[in-house]
C-alpha cells in the first residue's frame, strides 16, 4: 500500500469517527447547546478542555520553535501550561457557580452593565475569529501536504465536516468528539516521539530521553546536541541568550492570555459541580502535559537528527552530505517531498556537490568558510512548521506512523477551530440577540439562531482561511494580548473584588485593550499595514519589551484603571454584593443548572 | 446558606491556599525556570542544569500537583464549612 492510500484510510477514519460522533450526541435544547446539559464527567470535560486548547500551533509549530532556539523558548512551555493554574484557582469553580452560558454574561451581570457585557462580546469575538483564520490555514496545509489536494480543496473539506459536528451538535457534540480527537492527536504526537527517543536514548519515555543519554556516543542527549549546534556556529541549545526581562513578561503573557481565551474558559460550564470544575481543570493539564512534556525531546532531538543528517561524516570538520546522497538515498527522502511544498530547500552554491549547513551569519564560521571555500549556507529554506509533520520520515519511521500524523494535524487543528465557533455562536446568539437585540426570543428560537451563527461563522472563517490576511500570523499576538488585557482582569475582579464597579470594570477594560493594541500596532503597523510601524519587535518603544510580551502590562493597566475609576465613582449595589458573595461559596449551583 | 462568619472563614482560607499556590506557581516557572537559573547553574541534570529542568519540565509538573492539591484541599474545605453542594 502505497504511502497516499495510508494517510487517507487514517484521516478518512478518523473523519467517520467524529461524524459518527455528532449524530450520536445532537443537542436538542439551549443548555444542551452551549453546556452539554451540564452533564459532563469532569476526566471528559479535561479530555475535551486539552484538545480544545492545543491547536495547530501546539501540535505543528511549537516543538519547531523549541528545536531552532532551544532554552529561549522554554516561555510556550511554561507559559501555555502555567495559564491552568490561573485558571483553576482563580476563574473556573467560581464561574461554574455563577452557573451561565457565557463569559461575557457573567461580565455583563456582575458589572450590571449592557455595555460592558457588549465590550467582552466584542473582545471575545475578535480573539477568536483572529484565532480560528489561523487554525483554518493549517486545515488546509495539512490536507495539502497529505492527501495530495490542492489547499482550497482541504480546506472545504475540513469546514464541511466542522460544520456537520458543530452545528448540529453543539457543545454537546463538540464535547464529544473533541475526547475523541484528543485521543487520536496524543498518539500521533507521541508515537513517533517514542519511536525517536528509543532510537536515539534506549527509552520509550522521549521526557526522560531528553534528559538521558544519547545511545550512540555515551554523552548525556543535551550536551551531545549543544556540541554538535556550537560546532556549526549556532547558539548553545541550552544557553540562556534571550533578554531576561521580556522572556518574564512574554511567559506571563502567555498565562494570563491563555486563562483568558473565552473558548477554555466556558469547557468548565459544562460539569455538573464546582468540586468537578476544579478537578477537571487538573485534568485538562494531565492531558496537556503529556503533549507539552513530550515536546521539548521532540525538538531536541529532531534537531540532533537533523544535523547529524546534514553531516554524516564527522561533523563540521569531515564532509558534508553529498547533493548525489540526497537525491539517491532512501534515508533523504522525506527532503525531496518537503522541497515540492516549498517549504524546504538546498542551492549548491559553491558547486562542489555538497550541501554545507551552518550558520552564515557567525564570525568563526565565515572565517572557517573562506578557508574552506564555502560560499554561505547552503540549506537555504527550513520552515519551523514542518518538523513534527516531517519527523516520522527524517526518523524513517513505517508508514502507518506518518498517516497518524496526518490524522493527528487535522485534529488538532478542527478541534480547536469547533471550540472557537461555538465561542463565537453563543457570543452572538446568547450575548447580543438574546441579550441585547431581542430578550423575548423563544428557546426553540434561540436554538436556531445560535445554529445559524455558527453556520455563518464557519462560512466567514473559511473564507478568511482562503483569503488569508497578510496579518494572519500576528494576529495570535492580538488574540493573547486581548485575552490577557480585557477578559482575564475583569473576571478576576469581578470574582475577587467587592470594590469594583460598573464604570470601573468598563474603563479598564477599553483602558487595557486600547493600551495593548496601541502598542502592538505600533510595532505591526496600523490594522498590519505593513510600513505603518514606527517601531520594530528588534528595538521597541519599551526597552526590551515586544509587541507579544505586552499583554501582561495591558493587563496590569486594566487592573489599575478599573480600582482608581472605581474608586471615584459610587460603590457596587447591595444586590451585586450578594452575587459575587454567591459566586464564592459552591453551595447552590446545582440550582443553577435549570435556569 | 451557612451564616457570614462561616463563610468569612471560609474566603480567607481560599485566599491563602490560592496565595501560597501561586507562590509556588511563580517560584518555579519565573524563578528557577529563569531568573533564578544562574543559581542553579551548579546543579547538573542530564548533560544541562536544574534550571533547564525546570524551564522544560519541572515547572509543568509543579502546576499539576498545584491544581489537584488546590481541587483537593478545597472540596475539603467546602465540606467542612458546610458550603459543599449536598
Amino acid at each position: 500500500m502505497d504511502q497516499f492510500t495510508i494517510n487517507l484510510l487514517f484521516v478518512g477514519a478518523s473523519f467517520a469517527l467524529y461524524i459518527g460522533i455528532a449524530i450520536w450526541a445532537r443537542a436538542g435544547s439551549t443548555s444542551e447547546f452551549y453546556a452539554a446539559g451540564r452533564g459532563v464527567h469532569p476526566v471528559t470535560n479535561g479530555m475535551a478542555t486539552a484538545a480544545d486548547w492545543m491547536s495547530a500551533a501546539s501540535f505543528i509549530s511549537m516543538a519547531g520553535l523549541i528545536a531552532f532556539t532551544g532554552y529561549d523558548n522554554s516561555s510556550f512551555l511554561m507559559g501555555w501550561t502555567g495559564g491552568y493554574v490561573l485558571l483553576a484557582l482563580l476563574l473556573a469553580p467560581y464561574l461554574r457557580k455563577f452557573g451561565k452560558f457565557t463569559v461575557s454574561e457573567f461580565i455583563g451581570d456582575r458589572f450590571y452593565s449592557q455595555t460592558a457585557r457588549i465590550v467582552a462580546v466584542v473582545c471575545l469575538i475578535v480573539a477568536s475569529t483572529t484565532y480560528v483564520i489561523g487554525q483554518m490555514t493549517g486545515v488546509g496545509v495539512a490536507f495539502g501536504r497529505f492527501l495530495e489536494v490542492d489547499n482550497t480543496t482541504g480546506l472545504l473539506i475540513g469546514a464541511a465536516v466542522v460544520f456537520a459536528y458543530a452545528v448540529f451538535g453543539g457543545m454537546k457534540g463538540v464535547t464529544y468528539t473533541q475526547v475523541a480527537q484528543y485521543v487520536v492527536l496524543i498518539m500521533a504526537y507521541t508515537i513517533p516521539a517514542i519511536f525517536i527517543s528509543l532510537q536515539l536514548t534506549g527509552t520509550p519515555i522521549p521526557a526522560l530521553g531528553l534528559f538521558g543519554e544519547h545511545a550512540a556516543s555515551g554523552e548525556p542527549l543535551l550536551a551531545k546536541l549543544d556540541a554538535i549546534v556550537t560546532e556549526l556556529g549556532f547558539n548553545e541549545y541550552t544557553a540562556h541568550h534571550a533578554d531576561t526581562f521580556n522572556m518574564v513578561l512574554f511567559t506571563l503573557s502567555l498565562m494570563i492570555g491563555t486563562a483568558g481565551l473565552p473558548h477554555v474558559i466556558m469547557r468548565f460550564f459544562t460539569v455538573p459541580k464546582v468540586s468537578d470544575a476544579r478537578w477537571s481543570a487538573g485534568w485538562a493539564l494531565v492531558f496537556i502535559a503529556l503533549l507539552y512534556l513530550t515536546a521539548p525531546a521532540v525538538g531536541a532531538m529532531a534537531r540532533l537528527n537533523i544535523s547529524e543528517m546534514m553531516w554524516p561524516n564527522g561533523g563540521v570538520n569531515g564532509e558534508a552530505v553529498s547533493v548525489e546522497q540526497i537525491e539517491n538515498e532512501e534515508r533523504y527522502d522525506w527532503m525531496k517531498t518537503w522541497q515540492k511544498t516549498g517549504l524546504l530547500n538546498w542551492e549548491d552554491k559553491n558547486g562542489d556537490g555538497k550541501i554545507q549547513y551552518y550558520n552564515d551569519k557567525s564570525e568563526a564560521m565565515q572565517a572557517m568558510a573562506a578557508e574552506k571555500g564555502w560560499t554561505g549556507n547552503e540549506l537555504t529554506k527550513f520552515n519551523r512548521d514542518i518538523l513534527v509533520l516531517a519527523n516520522p520520515e527524517i526518523a524513517n519511521l513505517p508508514g502507518w506512523v506518518i498517516g497518524l500524523v496526518a490524522a493527528g494535524g487535522l485534529a488538532a487543528a478542527l478541534s480547536t477551530a469547533a471550540g472557537l465557533l461555538l465561542a463565537i455562536s453563543s457570543a452572538v446568539s446568547h450575548d447580543l440577540i438574546k441579550g441585547a437585540i431581542n430578550p423575548q426570543i423563544s428557546e426553540k428560537g434561540e436554538l436556531f439562531s445560535a445554529r445559524v451563527a455558527m453556520a455563518v461563522a464557519i462560512v466567514v472563517a473559511t473564507y478568511l482561511g482562503l483569503n488569508p490576511p497578510g496579518f494572519a500570523a500576528q494576529t495570535v499576538a492580538l488574540a493573547f494580548g486581548l485575552a490577557a488585557a480585557s477578559i482575564f482582569p475583569a473576571l478576576m475582579m469581578g470574582i475577587f473584588s467587592t470594590k469594583i464597579n460598573n464604570t470601573g470594570a468598563v474603563a479598564g477594560m477599553i483602558a487595557g485593550i486600547s493600551v495593548t493594541l496601541i502598542y502592538i500596532f505600533l510595532h505591526k503597523g496600523w490594522f498590519f499595514v505593513p510600513g505603518t510601524n514606527s517601531f520594530t519587535d528588534a528595538d521597541p518603544l519599551l526597552g526590551t519589551v515586544k509587541s507579544t510580551s505586552f499583554g501582561a502590562i495591558g493587563a496590569a493597566i486594566n487592573f489599575t484603571v478599573a480600582y482608581v475609576v472605581s474608586g471615584m465613582t459610587k460603590p457596587l449595589p447591595a444586590e451585586i454584593k450578594e452575587l459575587v458573595q454567591s459566586v464564592r461559596v459552591p453551595r447552590g449551583a446545582g440550582s443553577a443548572q435549570d435556569h | 446558606m451557612a451564616d457570614n462568619s462561616s463563610n468569612d472563614a471560609y474566603w480567607s482560607a481560599n485566599l491563602r491556599i490560592i496565595v501560597i499556590s501561586l507562590i509556588i506557581w511563580a517560584i518555579v516557572s519565573f524563578g528557577f525556570g529563569i531568573l533564578l537559573r544562574p543559581m542553579l547553574s551548579g546543579i547538573a541534570v542530564g548533560g544541562t542544569d536544574l534550571g533547564f529542568w525546570f524551564a522544560q519540565q519541572g515547572s509543568i509538573i509543579v502546576f499539576l500537583i498545584l491544581i489537584f492539591n488546590y481541587a483537593f484541599r478545597m472540596n475539603k474545605l467546602d465540606r467542612e464549612h458546610g458550603v459543599d453542594e449536598e
